[in-house]
């Protein structure tokens, strides 16, 4: 019999080294969350899926989950703090969900709609982010990225390729491309990468694509993103347990 | 070359100003200036768009399969011509140079859908109020909602008009506003059996309003021929598309242009070639460039477009009651093109009527539920995608680099071609209506009228970043000059 605890009020079961993230997406229940994705190693850097656990705030992709634990997820409380780090990750690029062909698939503007945000609040940065379009299959389009380094992670740790970092610290932190131009069209990167197909926003993106799919019939215009179903998971498996 | 009352010939500043900022019931923000001395006589009227866009250069740099979506946010009220003439230019960058069956049909049954609500918004919402009720009655019964009181029949069959077309846009675009159904190479849906039934159950209605729309405005012109004959009258060249076989169509066809007494300009202009019939004029007190025929040069080369343009250019509409409607205008003018600027209002109520019976064809059209949505070709680097928007001819013009980014955007919007005409035409109504006379709100509404008749979209026009002449002037408290910097 596994051990569980309650999230929200509700028994998680779960086996012994999963993270309470890991637990509660297995058991069908949604803490938001945007660098954490199943099928690697947490990273803990977006904040947020930080939930309450006894009273104390931790992220949940880190924080192993014990039984008996009492976890606070969707509360107004840890909503509202959530909120905020949105309304920074959207006023710290440039987001124009009107004309992104990602809008629709995009887990940072799904996770916008699931938690309410309505204004961006602070005074947007507009960084001046040139895009990268040589590549002849990829665009990467850096004025959307919130740092969440899932591309560096699935090109190094399953490509095995190493073609993304990110530079520069505190508010200039960047995304670049490890080449000595620093153009992606100067690195072995191919459009079949596992790093080209999981950006949870719009800046890795398959050429010539843009529009095929209809807006209204994409991935978080069919379901909320807490329904679990990811973009990038085309299987449509729902929520996933670290592979 | 400046034009009677665009330049005072007097020391602008012993004179009065007066302006109408903004201009209300257009779209888009823009302003009219009048410059009067003591005894009212007008010195100089001009019509300036005091907003500034720059779509055209925030567009290089963009992946071009983004630009059809992005661009449309020029507006609110047409989104679809600029999604759609965008779109037609893109296809030639992926070597579309016909796309199938089911993408034109979707394409053209979007914009007619388009035609009709923006006809329908410019008529009985935005002019109605002066036509019914008198360009100087009461200003606070002036407007959509005076209408709904005294004329509900009318405002009612307006509003139901627009909601039609815009529910045919919601079915091939995907939304009322900004939808994304258009795609470089074709489209990205197709309509169900049951859809295209469902809009076929009122499209025959609409058609029947469409007629009464025609039927109103021809009885304004009878009850007042004087007015509507001759107000704001603007003798010009007039362009626009057809098809080649000289047809009324709006979505696709060779350019053609007449001179004001009708005798052919120009015909069977390839629209890829516009760039040599046509050049771009700034000037430095409004935002929104003066276009005009090149070989004509720029005082007798400006021109008009849109819905009277359109209906007089055309040999003929395909379409039996707007067709019907069209010999009787045309006969009206008793062999001569129409000039008057509450023609336009004739015209467009005929193009209306074009609009919702050519949606009724198209619903029967069983291409419209095909499935070869896209197709492609060799790749190009360069594509003008031409269009006739519900105000006029619309020029999109691209240039890709091998990347896929875009390297060059040019616009002439449909306003911006009838931006000299608007000047003309509130010249023409201020000579006419205010010269001399004490101002009052009614008599400048006259110029707003006149104004109105072209149904401009003055935030759509307005885009010549880096292009735009500057002027800055220095002065005092007591308005003496100072300084004045010119930037060419």
């Amino acid at each position: 019999m596994n051990d569980s605890f309650l999230l929200d009020g509700e028994d998680i079961p779960f086996t012994p080294g999963q993270t309470v993230m890991q637990a509660a997406a297995a058991a069908g229940k949604y803490i938001p969350h945007l660098c954490w994705h199943p099928d690697f190693a947490a990273h803990g850097s977006c904040k947020l899926c930080t939930v309450k656990i006894g009273g104390r705030f931790a992220t949940s992709c880190t924080v192993r989950a014990a039984a008996g634990q009492e976890v606070e997820n969707r509360t107004d409380e840890l909503d509202a703090k959530r909120r905020t780090l949105l309304q920074l990750l959207f006023v710290e690029g440039n987001h124009f969900c009107p004309s992104c062909e990602k809008s629709g698939d995009c887990a940072l503007q799904a996770t916008a709609y699931e938690l309410g945000m309505l204004t961006p609040h602070f005074d947007h940065f507009y960084p001046d982010r040139p895009v990268d379009a040589s590549h002849p299959d990829v665009l990467l389009e850096f004025n959307r990225c919130i740092l969440c380094e899932l591309c560096v992670r699935a090109s190094r740790d399953v490509d095995g390729k190493n073609v993304f970092a990110l530079a520069g610290r505190g508010t200039r932190s960047h995304l670049v491309v490890n080449s000595d131009t620093g153009r992606l069209a100067d690195t072995d990167f191919a459009a079949t990468d596992r790093a080209a197909a999981v950006c949870p926003v719009g800046v890795i993106l398959k050429k010539r694509v843009g529009f095929a799919v209809p807006i209204g019939q994409r991935t978080y215009d069919r379901q909320p993103i807490s329904a679990g179903l990811r973009a990038d998971d085309k299987a449509g498996a729902g929520f996933g347990e670290a592979g | 070359m400046s034009f009677q009352l665009e330049t005072a010939t007097v020391a602008s500043d012993t004179l009065r100003r007066v302006a109408i900022d903004p201009v209300s019931r257009v779209e888009g923000h823009g302003k009219v200036t009048i410059l009067l001395d003591e005894d009212n006589k007008v010195h100089q009227v001009r019509l300036h768009i005091v907003e500034f866009r720059g779509f055209e250069r925030f567009i290089q740099g963009r992946p071009y399969w983004e630009v059809p979506v992005m661009v449309q946010r020029l507006c609110g009220i047409c989104p679809v011509s600029h999604h759609l003439a965008a779109s037609k230019a893109l296809d030639l960058i992926v070597g579309a140079v016909r796309v199938t069956p089911t993408a034109d049909k979707m394409r053209r049954l979007m914009h007619y859908g388009q035609i009709l609500q923006s006809h329908a918004l410019h008529f009985f919402h935005l002019s109605s109020p002066d036509l019914l009720f008198g360009f100087g009655s009461e200003v606070g019964r002036r407007n959509i909602v005076g209408v709904a009181q005294q004329y509900p029949d009318i405002a009612k069959k307006g509003i139901l008009l627009r909601k039609f077309g815009q529910e045919v846009i919601r079915l091939t675009a995907g939304k009322r506003v900004h939808g994304t159904g258009a795609v470089p190479g074709g489209v990205n849906r197709s309509l169900t059996a049951d859809e295209r039934k469902d809009l076929l159950k009122d499209a025959y209605q609409m058609i029947a309003w469409s007629r009464d729309a025609v039927r109103i405005i021809k009885e304004l012109h009878q009850q007042d021929p004087a007015l509507y004959d001759h107000f704001g009258t603007v003798r010009s060249s007039f362009m626009g598309l057809v098809a080649p076989d000289g047809s009324l169509d709006l979505y696709h066809g060779v350019l053609r242009a007449r001179d004001a007494d009708g005798r052919i300009l120009f015909d069977q202009v390839d629209y890829q070639t516009y760039d040599r019939l046509i050049t771009e004029e700034v000037k430095p007190w409004s935002y929104m460039k003066f276009p005009y025929f090149t070989a004509m040069g720029p005082a007798a080369g400006w021109y008009k477009v849109g819905p009277l343009a359109r209906v007089q250019n055309c040999d003929s509409i395909p379409t039996p009651f707007a067709e019907h409607e069209r010999r009787e205008l045309v006969a009206y003018g008793g062999g001569k093109p129409l000039h008057g600027s509450l023609a336009f209002h004739w015209a467009r109520m005929i193009e209306m009527l074009f609009a919702a019976e050519t949606i009724k064809d198209l619903l029967h059209d069983d291409d419209l539920s095909g499935t070869e949505l896209m197709t492609g070709g060799e790749r190009r680097r360069e594509g003008v995608g031409v269009i006739e928007a519900p105000r006029g001819t619309l020029f999109h013009h691209y240039q890709v680099g091998d990347d896929d980014l875009v390297t060059m955007a040019n616009l002439i919007v449909s306003t911006t071609n009838n931006n000299q005409a608007m000047n003309t035409a509130v010249r023409e109504v201020a000579k006419q209506y205010l010269d001399g006379k004490e101002i009052t709100e009614g008599l400048l509404n006259h110029l707003e009228v006149a104004i109105r008749a072209f149904d401009p979209c003055l935030s759509c026009a307005t885009h010549a970043l880096g292009k735009m002449p500057l002027e800055v002037r220095l002065v005092d408290a007591e308005g003496t000059e100072l300084d004045r910097k010119y930037k060419a």
